[in-house]
């Protein structure tokens, strides 16, 4: 035995030998390149963000100017048509969230709870299935059901019902991110609908709860993680869109991405973009927080 | 505690990082020098990227182009003239070798640096252009070229003949809520000028001379113009696509447009027509510019000759519905299509020239002396107002 101890002392060996005495050396092998991209490109990018905030730009020459001002945010404040795009952008996202909410806890209600084994599959297929296409795709195939002499109004008209005008607008908006967003809801609603333990709803029904009743008390609060964990994608990925409202908005569609979008790519305002894009990290920080309360982060 | 740790942690890098990125970003870029003007088109680079206004790369002129230079074209379309001079600037400028830049863009591009001086000995055909285009002074300025004038043209009121009748005289239309919700003008600040334009007609009491030239008062009163507009607007387009999307699925009937916009919609077969009003309208003259920093300077002479052609000046004039700088092309364009020549306005006489106002961008400086005048900074944000 010893002398097969001895003998397997190779160099492979003695490297594995030393990381298995130090488990810190393993942790850092293990975490220094996702570590590293972390910093370097997540939090350096965040890092870079705030401070060309605090920068401007030369109105003549374009170019950057690179001393310490307060005028972007000043101009963020004081300007009433950016407060009337946050809180745009922040309704159409939580408008969003909402439809979603009440589209997918019914879904994942059926397909966990009522839907065969083989019914099962097929309905979370057809959840993931529109994730496979590109999502320009999606939003365009909307602007064309939407449009005036589109899909939907020739539908309509062939029923007799005349015809709706909501095409390049904030109803259109609205529709086509409840409609993007939903995997992203019905995901994690389902994985926790998946683990109310059957036991407790039978309890309820013992206990002479009805099905709504059970619903409300029982399943509700279990589910509502799951809820809050959805709702974070759907409301993150809704506030810094800015394809949906170039493609599907009309007038009066701005949304706090596209002025970003337009000050970097257009007017060549990036210290301006940079302070309108904290906007929403701190709306989304304060969302964070709430949801934390509501447990999101134990149904991730 | 350890969070606490790694939350000094965090702070530590976040703080090096500021420090860092404070730190650079304080070079200074240089600025080329005027005088160093090329002597002759030395053998192309094989490729070439151009920043344009859609219509403006067809194949029709670019595959024969690529063939015969061995430049291969990689074109970018920028939906406005904002877009273009950011677009050039975009990291350190050396992304495109050339812009089609109108008259609203090119001071800027100058005075930016941002584009150099051409040599005209080295396009022949520039000795055939109209006078007006040959030095005009939002392309050279002290008598250096910076470019080589391409097209012009009008922007025109586009409507679809079916649903707007009477046929539209005027540009009232646009602003009256006759056709409310099926209205659609370009999503770009110098729209301001067509209002000012049209209020310079219908409201003289506000004493406006010039629609790019405004002072505050009169600035005022067009964007107040443009926000009773804004109810009436199905959708403010970005690109010239947007708008002939729109066109052809009925959800505008009635907007500033391009003759581009025309040209394709009547090649797909959708009922529509378009004018000057009039009040007169707006217009542009765009120029090739040469980046400061292009690597394809010999390809981007050799295209520049060959869009200043008389045969590439009559195929564009025709297939974008606009002006050839190059009065031999007329000619062609009547051997393309029969009375070409004429409607596209290529032998007018200067009068009509004279009669579009031309974009320009906005300073301070009123022509009259003043300094009075709202700069294009104030236009950019009272635009953001009207359509935020």
């Amino acid at each position: 035995m010893a002398s097969s101890i001895a003998a397997s002392r190779t160099p492979r060996a003695r490297v594995s030998a030393a990381l298995f005495r130090r488990p810190w050396l393993r942790a850092v092998l293990l975490l220094s390149a996702p570590g590293a991209w972390f910093v370097l490109i997540y939090l350096a990018a965040l890092a870079l963000l705030f401070v060309s905030a605090l920068w401007k730009v030369d109105p003549l020459s374009g170019k950057l100017i690179h001393s310490w001002t307060l005028q972007n945010f000043e101009e963020l404040v004081n300007e009433p048509v950016y407060r009337t795009i946050a809180l745009r952008t922040i309704g159409i996202a939580a408008a969003a969230t909402l439809t979603d909410v009440l589209l997918a806890v019914p879904f994942a209600f059926f397909a966990v709870r009522v839907a065969s084994k083989r019914m099962q599959g097929v309905l979370f297929v057809a959840v993931l299935i529109p994730l496979w296409s590109s999502y320009l795709v999606r939003v365009f195939a909307w602007r064309l059901i939407l449009a005036k002499n589109g899909i939907l109004n020739s539908f309509l008209g062939g029923l007799g019902l005349g015809s709706v005008n909501i095409g390049y607008s904030n109803t259109a908006m609205w529709i086509v991110f409840s409609y993007i967003w939903l995997p992203f809801m019905i995901l994690p609603v389902w994985s926790s609908l998946e683990r109310v333990p059957d036991s407790l709803i039978e309890a309820s029904a013992d206990l002479g709860a009805r099905g709504w009743r059970t619903f409300r008390t029982v399943i509700f609060p279990l589910i509502l993680p799951g809820i809050a964990a959805g709702s974070i994608f759907t409301f993150a990925l809704t506030l810094g869109d800015f394809i949906t409202p170039t493609l599907v908005g009309g007038a009066g569609s701005t949304m706090i991405g596209n002025v970003v979008y337009s000050n970097v790519g257009i007017a060549n305002n990036v210290p301006f973009a940079a302070a309108f894009a904290v906007v929403p990290l701190i709306v989304m920080g304060l969302y964070l927080l709430l949801a934390r309360r509501l447990g999101a982060f134990e149904a991730l | 505690m350890k969070l606490a740790k790694v939350d000094w942690a965090l702070g530590a890098v976040l703080a090096v990082m500021i420090l860092g990125a404070s730190a650079c970003g304080s070079s200074s870029s240089s600025k080329s020098s005027a005088s160093n003007l090329p002597a002759k088109v030395g053998a192309g680079e094989g490729q070439l990227n151009l920043v344009a206004w859609e219509g403006y790369t067809q194949p029709q002129w670019v595959k024969p182009f690529e063939k015969q230079s061995g430049c291969q074209v990689h074109a970018k379309y920028a939906g406005s003239s904002d877009e273009m001079v950011t677009l050039m600037r975009q990291n350190g400028g050396n992304q495109y070798d050339m812009v089609s830049a109108s008259g609203d863009a090119s001071l800027r591009l100058i005075d930016g640096g941002d584009v150099a001086p051409m040599n005209v000995a080295l396009v022949p055909e520039w000795k055939n252009f109209i006078p007006q285009l040959q030095s005009p002074s939002h392309n050279t300025v002290k008598g250096v070229h910076y470019g080589i004038s391409l097209q012009w043209g009008p922007n025109t009121l586009l409507y679809n003949t079916k649903s707007v009748t009477p046929a539209p005289t005027s540009w009232a239309e646009i602003y009256g809520t006759k056709y409310k919700g099926q209205v659609t003008v370009p999503n770009n600040p110098i729209q301001i000028a067509d209002a000012a334009l049209y209020l310079s007609k219908t409201e003289p009491a506000l004493g406006i001379s010039d629609p790019y030239e405004l002072t505050e008062p009169q600035l005022n009163a067009a964007v107040n113009l443009l926000k009773k507009q804004r109810p009436l607007i199905k959708k403010y387009w970005a690109l010239a696509s947007d708008e002939i999307e729109l066109f052809k699925n009925g959800d505008a009937v009635i907007g500033a447009a391009w003759p581009y916009q025309y040209s394709t919609l009547i090649g797909d077969h959708v009922p529509v027509q378009q004018i000057i009003p009039s009040q007169g309208a707006t217009g542009w003259a765009d120029t090739w510019m040469l980046s400061a920093h292009a690597k394809h300077p010999n390809c981007a002479y050799k295209w520049t000759n060959w869009v200043s052609s008389p045969k590439v000046q009559a195929e564009q004039a025709i297939s974008y519905g606009e002006t050839p700088v190059n009065r031999k092309a007329c000619p062609l364009m009547e051997t393309i299509q029969k009375g070409s020549c004429e409607v596209y306005h290529a032998n007018a006489p200067a009068a009509y020239f004279d009669s579009i106002k031309f974009w320009r961008t906005p300073v301070a400086a009123c022509g009259n002396g003043q300094s009075n005048c709202m700069d294009y900074t104030s236009w950019q944000k009272k635009w953001t107002e009207v359509t935020g």
